[in-house]
């Protein structure tokens, strides 16, 4: 298999094993340095807090973030191909809302095992943030069945470029709920823009941010690749069924 | 702008006459919208006051359900011996041709919501307190329905899988529809001590987007 067969490359390798090395650094600090939430209350001194749950963050925070970036490339790449046409927007858009729906089943289910513990619920039907997080995760899904559905993803892309840009319109709302909605959520505000925590728990939420945006976009390189490479396939299998009927019409 | 809203009249008097005379609309999707509402109150086996306390939430599920089945219809007529390709070659404005088409949606489910409207009144028994905050949200949140059908309708309208596709790609984002008309008719039945107001008026912008953006990608959908 020749390397353009292939849908690594040598920058995708060192960004997968970078990927990888990051991640490994960041289950270690997740889940082994840092230390738990434990806080005491200043009168009863009585221990409260998340305790071993908030290591749980390190990974639900990010991998929320990067559902947000992968389904706004999906939106660019939607409104590239809507106005350049061509099967590069299309298959970037294809790869980033398919990682996208793939990071944002991880965030519900990370959110709903961290849920239990601390506010003693799996799902809560009131809170907006995840009503509005599961109808993104709905939305995407839609996006893919719609894909799917189609046998020649020429004809997907312009139908699934609409649905993609009506689906992004969600995330500001889901951004914004907290803010807008917030005695209607048991979600915090922002964590990271209020600066509420320091130091290493800092740091790791932070790493745990970069690890995410890496691992996101090796998976959507390669899924991009994947698409590209069955594109060829296709064009080179026109190209050689149109040379079999030339011969057969010279009598070859 | 006077052809523009000629053709509107057109698409919308050619899609309301064609359904008048199969009768779909009568004949079976009212039929299943009454059957539906029988369903709830015999599956939820619940007392008349667990069913007055639901029936704003069980009137918008049932108006879904049958806006489904009526957006599926509206695309069928069109799908047939490629009544669209023949739509766009007449050289009718692409956006006559969505909003034509969304107000013939709005147009049956408004008689769809009237009929479920009585229903709820006779089988659950809810008493209006606030008619006009009632007429103005089923009115508004018709409307938002239909757009929104009408957009998903075109996107899904070349696939055989378009029944099942439909519900998948519409449902998700018609929830904050669903969730404001449900909040402002509990109001308007008097179950919640809310002001439905707010939620209608959070209704009315969600029209007004879902409209806008619709017409704004008449061309995109028609074309497809």
């Amino acid at each position: 298999m020749t390397s353009s067969l292939t849908t690594a490359s040598k920058g995708s390798k060192i960004l997968g094993m970078t990927s990888i090395v990051g991640f490994v650094v960041l289950v270690l600090l997740a889940f082994f340095v840092t230390d738990p939430d434990i806080r005491f209350h200043p009168e009863t001194g009585e221990e409260f807090g998340q305790f071993d749950a908030v290591r749980l963050l390190y990974l639900h925070v990010p991998m929320a973030i990067v559902t947000y970036l992968a389904f706004v490339v999906c939106a660019i790449a939607s409104a590239g191909y809507l106005v350049k046409r061509t099967f590069w927007w299309d298959s970037m858009a294809h790869a980033a809302g398919e990682v996208g729906t793939l990071t944002c089943a991880l965030v519900l289910i990370t959110g709903s095992i961290w849920g239990r513990p601390v506010w003693n619920t799996w799902w809560e039907w009131g809170d907006v943030r995840l009503m509005s997080t599961l109808i993104l995760f709905l939305l995407f899904l839609g996006y893919l069945a719609l894909r799917g559905a189609f046998v020649s993803p020429q004809h997907a892309a312009r139908p699934a470029a609409i649905v993609a840009l009506i689906a992004v319109l969600d995330i500001p709302l889901i951004n914004r709920s907290v803010e807008w909605w917030e005695n209607r959520t048991l979600h915090q505000k922002s964590t990271l823009s209020e600066l509420k925590i320091e130091d290493l728990t800092l740091f790791t939420l932070v790493l745990g941010i970069l690890v995410s945006v890496l691992v996101v976009s090796w998976l959507i390189l390669h899924r991009f690749r994947v698409a590209w490479l069955e594109h060829v396939e296709f064009e080179q299998g026109v190209k050689t069924a149109i040379e079999e009927r030339r011969h057969l019409g010279h009598g070859d | 702008m006077k052809r523009l809203f000629a053709d509107i009249g057109l698409i919308t008097g050619k899609d309301l006459k064609i359904e008048l005379r199969s009768r779909v609309l009568i004949n079976q999707v009212a039929p299943f919208a009454l059957m539906i509402l029988v369903l709830f109150g015999i599956a939820l086996d619940a007392d008349q006051q667990s069913l007055r306390n639901f029936a704003s939430g069980l009137f918008w599920i049932s108006v879904l359900l049958c806006a489904l089945m009526a957006i599926s219809r509206s695309m069928t007529i069109e799908r047939d011996d490629e009544a669209l390709v023949g739509l766009n070659l007449s050289g009718v404005d692409p956006l006559a041709i969505f909003l034509g088409k969304t107000c013939a949606i709005a147009i049956q489910l408004l008689i769809l919501e009237i009929f479920l409207g009585v229903g709820i009144i006779l089988l659950y028994r809810s008493e209006v307190e606030d008619l006009l905050l009632l007429v103005s949200t089923g009115l508004f949140a018709c409307i938002a329905i239909s757009a929104l059908g009408t957009i998903f309708g075109f996107l899904a309208s070349g696939l055989g899988v378009r029944e099942t596709l439909l519900p998948i790609l519409l449902l998700p984002l018609l929830l904050p529809v669903l969730i404001g008309a449900t909040r402002a008719f509990d109001d308007a039945l008097g179950v919640a001590a809310i002001n439905g107001w707010n939620w209608f008026a959070f209704v009315a912008g969600l029209t007004v987007i879902l409209t806008s953006v619709g017409a704004g990608a008449n061309h995109l959908m028609v074309e497809n």
